[in-house]
């Protein structure tokens, strides 16, 4: 951690987005993480893709729960809403703000201890109901924030920093997520930003559960020869499926590929993924393909990245519940108390 | 790119921005961080090892150093954002632009703070080496030999034509501008030290000089006439036509107290500003400058100029001087050719007249600052000094000040034509390390390379030796003695200096650009955290490739040339490390946040050798000007 705030200062070139902002105006407090803490690398990654989006920082909300890295929002987008919850209670905030104003992009920021442990229902919940937002797990497997006790997340077999060898089984967050009905999961590695920062942009376009499991290491208690979320182990153990580029429209494109190199996938919003296959016969459309594929990969201690699924024909909750197309807040009187005319027929229909 | 070697003197000492210009190398942050700390005295010692004049200086510096200092750089861009201001809104006395640390100012602060630090100079030599050296003229150039050669035991004898030694630092520099006392104090320190200083003593023949007993002469004379104007009128208004240096020296010994009520000065440079602002405050009320030029071309600096503008001096530009008008033998004016300036295909530029017609501007005196050259009456041209006919000047070797003559030395601006006290310095330097050598049977060509020191500043995990914050404030402008009591009296100092309140923020503002960032490539570990922390986008990990290309695809594209890129080997992932010095703020943030310690912030110290035993191989003993290592 520093204990000195960043200076303002940037550099005299630092070019501004369509906002007129440089990526410097996207910038929180300065971090309180250890020293070469992966969870920094992601907020870096988060602020470089708001950036990139031109998204005007009062239109986005972020929520997080309990943990380091459900500390981090405090580091980044310090112009935006935020929420910080109590331990694994980030989705049941997230989907009454949601439910409320729907026009805001909402983005939750929690651990693995804060999702897959105490948090676990409420995780099941918010995927499975497609509530659209843009959910990071910082996952490092233990809870670094109670000093690196192991988390639901850590692998079987693998050894905690004192030597002690973890005997549980371990969720897989992606596989879950699958399972659960969420419409774009996605993993990456918090040291690989080429990789993470068009997954976040895609993934905060996209309308519905978005779930990103990013690998980030923890250099205080999970680091170590032994671990299975260490810098080393994840550079030699990470198979890309594809390289993602995301543009906000199709006129935005600029880099082509050859024939049957790269898929385009639109989405709702206008938006376009081109993937660029890196993995032969994998598509990302097929459900049931990627869950087999992962659960493979993860059989043979490998972890498999990029972008893993995703349904471009997505729904979210709001489509389900049918509701108010605004925000509630826009609401009128004349909206909420239609009078009492409509009062009578109303109660004249349940007679 | 080939990995930089960090362990050349030349790399580290180009990101001090500062130092590298200073043609004294003056180990410019250890001073301001000194002033900062309140020790006010060594920060003197720092400047007065370096470059012998710290409250001449601190006053009258050209300071080269202020227009190559990083901090504007910085600031470029971020002070309309807010980003260099936050704190500065209710500052006083700012002005909204970046613009460097007031270098030259706080060498000012040191100066007037400082507690008595006679003790802590060196010594008169105890034991005399029984070698003579006169040095022609008591300039500063001639000082700084002085200064360097007694205390090692050399006889050093200063003559000047001038009963007061000070050379044009008290003859023309104006004492509104610099007071006597301040010379006296610095001079004074040099003779201390057994200097013979003989007043009054024009050197006539450097023939009979040399048949003297000197065993090296060292020529600082200074580049002592001033230019004259020859268009009509000029022999008919001789007496109320003056040149600018010849009348400032008589200003300075008393001879001249009055001008008339209206004055032009003719001129764009230094001398002009200071020609126009001692009229002010010797009865000219209604005093102008006129220059050929436009203002932006003007010689003088930008402060002098701002000076004289705020005493009420217009600045007439694309003028050229006709013809002086004169009645009875009286001087009425000047008359001036209307000039506009145009560019030729090579883009050079030129003045034409307008063919408007011609201006006449009516006055009571004229003072001509056009201009300033050598003059070596007294050289005769055939004692084997070989001299440049053309120009008139000596033949100077430009390392070791060296004549054709072996033991004639030149320096100052007797060396290479009119330039300043700093240069009369580091000209002074290095003459005294050559006549040094020279008369210790050494080769003059073998220079002594500086005293380097590299140490890691790092004192906790997060707490450094060096005041990491940068501070947002912009530059605090120097307070003004009240107008009307400063144009009376020409003795009284117009700057009233900063106090130390003032001098500490100010002391703030400099981004310690000698604490450096160190790189350890096998440390590193590659995943960015430097990366996200820097606030000014200096780091990069990249393919390598040849530099104009690399400068384009770094996280910000680095277009200064004259800042290099700190490259290093290649790291594990194949990719290297490319840190773009350029705008670095030196906040230490890249250190902190690497959990390996890849990163280290280390002081950079680097002293020029000075004359002495050190700077003779093959002597052991220790130098002897004892100046305190600074923290
Ligand atoms: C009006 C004016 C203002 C200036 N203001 C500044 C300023 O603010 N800052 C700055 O850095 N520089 C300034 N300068 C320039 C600066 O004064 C000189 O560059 C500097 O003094 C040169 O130092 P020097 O040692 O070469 O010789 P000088 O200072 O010129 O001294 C030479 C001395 O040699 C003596 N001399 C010459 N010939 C003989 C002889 N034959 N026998 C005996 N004695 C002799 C002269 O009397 C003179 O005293 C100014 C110059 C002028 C004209
Ligand atoms: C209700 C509740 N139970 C337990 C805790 C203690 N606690 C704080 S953080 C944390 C684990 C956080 O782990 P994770 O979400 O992985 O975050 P990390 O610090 O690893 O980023 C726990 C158990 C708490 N704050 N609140
Ligand atoms: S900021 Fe300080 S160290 Fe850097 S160039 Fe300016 S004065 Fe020198
Ligand atoms: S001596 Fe002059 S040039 Fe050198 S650092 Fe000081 S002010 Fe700058
Ligand atoms: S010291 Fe490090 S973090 Fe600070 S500006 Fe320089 S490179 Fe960037
Ligand atoms: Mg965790």
């Amino acid at each position: 951690m520093t204990y000195l705030a960043k200076p303002r200062l940037h550099h005299p070139a630092l070019p501004v987005n369509k906002l007129g902002y440089t990526r410097r105006d996207y910038e929180g407090k300065v971090s309180t993480l250890c020293a070469g803490c992966g969870h920094d690398s992601i907020s870096a990654a988060i602020i470089q893709a708001c950036w990139e989006l031109d998204l005007e920082p009062h239109r986005l909300a972020k929520l997080s729960g309990i943990g380091c890295s459900s500390k981090t929002p405090d580091y980044f987008l310090g112009n935006s809403h935020g929420f910080n919850a109590v331990h694994g209670r980030m989705p049941s905030v997230a989907t009454g703000a949601n439910l409320a104003n729907r026009d805001l992009v909402y983005l939750g920021v929690s651990g693995d201890g804060d999702s897959a442990s105490i948090g676990i229902g409420q995780f099941a919940h918010v995927m499975r109901r497609g509530l659209n937002m843009t959910y990071i797990v910082e996952n490092n497997g233990v809870y670094g924030l109670t000093k690196g006790q192991f988390s639901a997340t850590a692998d079987r077999g693998s050894k905690s920093k004192r030597g002690a060898v973890n005997a549980d089984s371990p969720i897989d967050l992606v596989s879950l997520a699958l399972q659960l009905g969420a419409t774009f999961v996605a993993r990456s590695f918090s040291g690989d930003k080429r990789q993470l920062v068009p997954l976040i942009k895609a993934a905060l376009a996209h309308r519905g559960a978005a779930l990103i499991d990013v690998i980030s290491p923890c250099v205080a208690f999970n680091n170590h020869a032994g671990s299975t979320k260490s810098y080393d182990y994840v550079r030699e153990h990470n198979t890309a499926v594809n390289r993602l580029d995301f543009w906000p429209s199709r006129d935005a494109i600029t880099v082509n590929y050859g024939e049957g190199e790269a898929i385009d996938v639109l989405q709702h919003d206008g938006s376009v993924l081109r993937l660029c296959k890196t993995h032969a016969e994998y598509d990302p459309t097929e459900r049931l393909a990627a869950m087999d594929l992962i659960a493979r990969h993860q059989a043979k201690g490998e972890l498999l990245t990029g972008l893993l699924y995703l349904d471009p024909g997505a729904e979210d909750l709001h489509q389900h519940l049918n509701t108010v197309a605004v925000p509630l807040n826009s609401l009128g009187t004349a909206d909420l108390c239609p009078g009492s005319q409509i009062l009578e027929r109303i109660n004249a229909s349940l007679r | 790119m080939k990995p930089t070697d960090i362990h050349t003197p030349d790399y580290f000492h180009k990101v001090v921005d500062c130092q590298w210009a200073c043609p004294a190398h003056t180990p410019v942050p250890e001073y301001i961080r000194l002033i900062a700390a309140g020790r006010y005295g060594d920060a003197y010692m720092i400047n007065w090892k370096a470059n012998v004049f710290p409250g001449i200086l601190g006053r009258t510096c050209d300071r080269p150093c202020e227009p190559a200092c990083r901090r504007a750089r910085v600031e470029e861009n971020n002070v309309d954002a807010g980003g260099a201001g936050e704190s500065a809104s209710g500052q006083t006395g700012s002005s909204a632009k970046p613009e460097p640390v007031a270098i030259c100012r706080l060498k000012r602060v040191a100066a007037d703070y400082k507690d008595d630090i006679r003790p802590r100079l060196p010594r008169r030599a105890a034991v005399m080496n029984g070698k003579k050296i006169a040095c022609v003229g008591a300039g500063p150039a001639s000082l700084t030999v002085a200064r360097d050669l007694a205390p090692l035991g050399y006889r050093v004898v200063v003559f000047d034509r001038d009963p007061r030694a000070g050379g044009m630092i008290w003859s023309q520099i104006p004492r509104f501008r610099l007071p006597m006392e301040v010379i006296d104090e610095e001079v004074g320190y040099i003779l201390d030290l057994g200097v013979e200083f003989r007043g009054g003593t024009e050197i006539q023949s450097m023939k009979a000089l040399l048949a003297q007993d000197w065993d090296a002469v060292f020529i600082g004379s200074g580049a002592p006439r001033g230019r004259d104007l020859d268009i009509p009128g000029r022999r008919e208004a001789a007496k109320n036509i003056h040149i600018g240096i010849d009348w400032l020296s008589s200003v300075s010994f008393g001879h001249v107290e009055r001008i008339g009520r209206r004055v032009i000065v003719l001129g764009g440079g230094n001398t002009a500003m200071d020609c126009c602002r001692t009229s002010r405050r010797l009865g000219g009320e209604d005093v102008k400058v006129v220059v050929r030029s436009g203002f932006e071309e003007m010689k003088a600096s930008p402060w002098e100029k701002e000076d004289a503008m705020r005493e009420g001096i217009p600045m007439l530009n694309m003028l050229v001087p006709k013809e002086f008008t004169h009645e009875k033998g009286r001087l009425t004016g000047v008359l001036f050719e209307k000039v506009k300036a145009v560019h030729d295909e090579k883009g050079r530029r030129r003045l034409v007249p307008t063919g408007e017609p011609d201006q006449h501007l009516e006055c009571d005196d004229v003072l001509v600052a056009v201009g300033q050259e050598n003059a070596f009456p007294w050289i005769e041209r055939d004692i084997g000094i070989r001299f440049d006919e053309k120009w008139g000047m000596p033949v100077v070797d430009e390392t070791t000040m060296q004549t054709t003559l072996a033991r004639v030395f030149v320096g100052g601006d007797a060396a290479f034509g009119p330039k300043n006290i700093i240069w009369a310095v580091a000209h002074g330097h290095d003459a005294a390390i050559s006549i040094d050598k020279f008369l210790n049977g050494e080769d003059v060509r073998e220079r002594p390379a500086p005293t380097v020191n590299l140490v890691s500043q790092k004192m906790g995990i997060h707490e450094w030796s060096y005041d990491n914050e940068v501070a947002a404030d912009l530059r605090y402008k120097v307070p003004h003695r009240d107008q009307k009591i400063a144009l009376k009296d020409i003795k009284v100092e117009v700057e009233l200096g900063f106090d130390p309140k003032l001098g500490f923020k100010e002391a703030q503002r400099c981004l310690n650009c000698d604490v450096q960032t160190v790189f350890k490539p096998k440390l590193c570990i590659e995943f960015d955290a430097c990366v996200d922390i820097c606030p000014m986008d200096c780091i990069t990990f990249t393919a390598n490739g040849e530099e104009k290309e690399l400068r384009t695809r770094l996280n910000a594209p680095a277009r200064n040339l004259a800042q290099d890129l700190y490259v290093s080997d290649v790291l594990k992932t194949g990719l290297i490390m490319a840190k773009d010095e350029d705008v670095c703020l030196h906040c230490g943030l890249c250190a902190e946040r690497c959990p390996t310690g890849a990163w280290d912030m280390q002081k950079f110290f680097l002293e020029l050798a000075h004359a002495g035993p050190a700077c003779r191989p093959g002597v052991t003993t220790k130098t002897a000007i004892p100046v305190r290592k600074a923290a």
